[in-house]
């Protein structure tokens, strides 16, 4: 039979018991105190890249926490932010390329701005005003963008993961120098049918993918000890016959060389890749979560003060005199005005014209029974027009 | 059911292949491959399999355009099953899941008649704007024939077909149905000198209202039958449509034949299904009212 399993006997009878197999090993190269481990390679990055990545993390923490307190004020709807992952968002992105088309789960908004997702695009879309490319659809975070190979996001989770592997078809005989294809889950999302489906068909069809997991230890209210029995997400691979690596996720040094490997690898041999990134989520869940009721204050602390990527990147740069104190303060002074400025712009603007954008793009073209329900509607804000209006 | 014999010959094994078996990855697959641009026929061997793939079809594949703000769709995906009452199907070879479907805004459902029909609405699908699901009737597979055109031709989606004009009643149905029905039309003719229009929708998401509705405006009078159970069922859709637009114009109430409310049993097959015999007596109802 064709690829048949290679299996020999043997007398010996062993249940062959998880809790035997060893735990895989996190890759990792600068440590929580932010010095090479003994062992590590100097990455080598360069100063550009390596100011770049961190400023894109700065950047990214500042919007997400003024964003964050918008909602608190009744200014957006809902927010998701991306604290103590900032350097998987980030990392991640920086060793993909462009034109690497990325079908994200939600806590990935540093992907779309490493890419050149502007601060003005963010809240055009979260306050859904009449720039959102979405066309005020659907809930804030849900972002998109062809420009930047990012698919949009939706809420079910995992359905990104066989989309992906689809994707990944797609680009399959673009030969050694062409793209692959990403998508991001975190581990709670890895429970879902969706997720062995995905793997699944990327193994058997041979599609060049990164399947990413980031691993941040809850899922909203859920700890991993609920979520699975397993080795994380890491070990599943070895069931469909994938290549895999767990990785440091608070350190955007190997976020940043596992994934570019796996970019490598899964271009040169058309086929899947599984890197679990371990990491912690410091925020709630999102603006609808208040985590204090399922974890406790000292374990979300512990997690900020000695795990979070950012200041270990800044203990990295500035050991090599690549940053201080000045450049942080003026870095995050700049980008506070620049997020609250382009959410002022963004909530001054009008929202989209509701009659067109409610029924456009349901199929290409309206079809009659739209068209009908479309002129209903006309009739009704003629009726009442200070009820039918988007202006609050 | 053979219907891709050669195919892999002709195209290639990296465009025609087996999958996993797995629908939820089928068609979760399929969306991304069409949402990068490409053409892809996603084939899900009966229509009784589909529910693992529904939150796929009407979460994901529906609402990628409209989500998406139009930057993203995914066009070039048709989803084909076999579906309907075969004889010996039972439970889980027999049903006609439309219903759940033509709730689902953007996407479209399409059901052939016969061998002339597939052919020209399943190109119509392929090259579609939109995602399509098309529903093959299994009990035809060998049964229908029919003088098929070789060259390219397509069968707009979207647009019922008058298979019959008629005066007195109209009829009107989908996919394997229509030759239940056109027996129930003879027999109105025959033994009650009745003329039915006999009209097959052809797609029932987005259904074309309007031939049905112009037709019962002459009539007066509407029977209208599928396989699928009757509370909920597609007719349900029809029959309240017609009695908003058409209501002063109807000499009898609106008859749905549909299946019962019951899962679709084996040995009571044949009481079932709205076979030709319940679909006269509709059509009696309907004349004698």
């Amino acid at each position: 039979s064709p690829d048949a399993i290679n299996y020999t006997y043997t007398t010996e009878f062993d249940f062959r018991r998880a809790e035997s197999l060893p735990v895989r090993e996190a890759f990792s190269i600068v440590g929580k105190d932010g010095k090479l481990r003994d062992g590590a390679k100097e990455p080598n990055l360069g100063p550009e890249l390596l100011d770049k990545m961190y400023r894109n993390m700065v950047q990214l923490q500042v919007m997400d926490h003024v964003l964050y307190e918008a909602q608190r004020q009744g200014r957006i709807s809902f927010y998701m932010q991306t604290n103590g992952e900032e350097g998987i968002n980030i990392g991640s992105a920086a060793a993909l390329e462009t034109r690497d088309t990325v079908f994200a789960q939600y806590r990935e908004a540093g992907v779309l701005l490493w890419r050149g997702w502007t601060l003005q695009n963010f809240a055009d879309q979260c306050f859904s005003n009449k720039d959102d490319p979405g066309c005020g659809r659907q809930m804030p975070i849900h972002y998109g963008s062809k420009e930047l190979n990012f698919h949009t996001i939706s809420s079910p989770l995992a359905t990104q993961i066989p989309q992906a592997a689809g994707a990944a078809y797609a680009v399959k005989d673009e030969g050694e120098n062409g793209a692959v294809v990403a998508t991001f889950f975190g581990e709670g999302a890895a429970s879902e049918g969706d997720f062995h489906a995905g793997m699944n068909f990327a193994t058997t069809l041979e599609c060049p993918i990164l399947f990413i997991c980031r691993n941040n230890q809850y899922a909203i209210s859920t700890p991993i000890q609920d979520q699975f029995r397993g080795d994380g997400i890491v070990s599943r691979a070895a069931g469909y016959g994938m290549a895999s690596i767990r990785v440091d996720g608070n350190d955007i040094l190997a976020v940043y060389e596992g994934i570019s490997q796996a970019r490598k690898f899964a271009r040169a041999n058309s086929r899947p890749v599984l890197v679990e990134l371990m990491s912690y989520r410091i925020g709630h869940h999102s603006t609808s979560d208040d985590s204090t009721a399922y974890r406790p204050l000292e374990e979300i602390e512990s997690w900020r003060t000695t795990e979070h990527p950012i200041p270990r990147m800044r203990t990295y740069l500035e050991d090599r005199d690549m940053w201080d104190q000045e450049r942080e303060d003026k870095l995050r002074e700049e980008a506070r005005k620049a997020v609250l400025s382009a959410m002022q712009v963004a909530e001054d603007k009008g929202k989209p014209e509701a009659l067109e954008n409610l029924f456009a793009d349901v199929y290409q073209d309206l079809t009659p029974n739209l068209v009908e329900q479309q002129e209903e509607l006309k009739e009704m804000m003629r009726l009442y027009p200070k009820h039918y209006t988007t202006e609050y | 059911f053979r219907c891709s014999i050669g195919l892999r010959d002709e195209f290639g094994k990296a465009r025609v292949f087996n999958t996993p078996l797995c629908e939820q990855g089928i068609v979760g697959f399929g969306i991304g491959y069409t949402a990068m641009g490409k053409t892809a026929i996603a084939e899900i061997q009966f229509a009784d399999y589909i529910f693992p793939a529904f939150d796929q079809i009407t979460n994901e594949l529906a609402k990628y355009r409209y989500r998406s703000g139009n930057q993203f769709n995914c066009a070039g995906l048709t989803i084909r099953m076999p579906y309907g009452a075969i004889g010996h199907g039972g439970h889980y070879h027999s049903q006609s899941p439309e219903a759940y479907f033509t709730h689902t805004p953007g996407i479209k459902v399409v059901f052939p008649r016969d061998p002339i029909q597939a052919k020209g609405l399943l190109l119509s699908c392929i090259r579609s704007p939109d995602p399509c699901i098309f529903f093959e009737p299994k009990a035809l597979y060998r049964g229908s024939v029919g003088e098929v055109p070789t060259e390219d031709y397509m069968i707009p989606l979207g647009k019922a077909e008058i298979v019959r004009p008629g005066t007195d009643v109209t009829v009107v149905g989908y996919g394997a149905q229509m030759n239940v029905l056109a027996k129930a039309c003879d027999m109105a003719r025959d033994k009650l000198g009745v003329s039915c229009e006999l009209i097959d929708l052809r797609t029932v998401l987005p259904w074309d209202q309007d031939t049905v509705i112009n037709s019962v405006k002459k009539t007066g009078r509407l029977v209208v039958s599928h396989e699928a159970p009757k509370t909920s069922g597609f007719a349900s859709e029809v029959a309240a449509t017609v009695q908003d637009k058409c209501f002063l114009f109807l000499e009898a109430p609106v008859q749905r034949v549909c299946g019962y409310d019951t899962p679709f049993p084996l040995v009571f097959e044949k009481f079932y299904v709205p076979d030709h015999l319940k679909n006269f007596e509709a059509i009696r109802r309907c004349m004698e009212f």
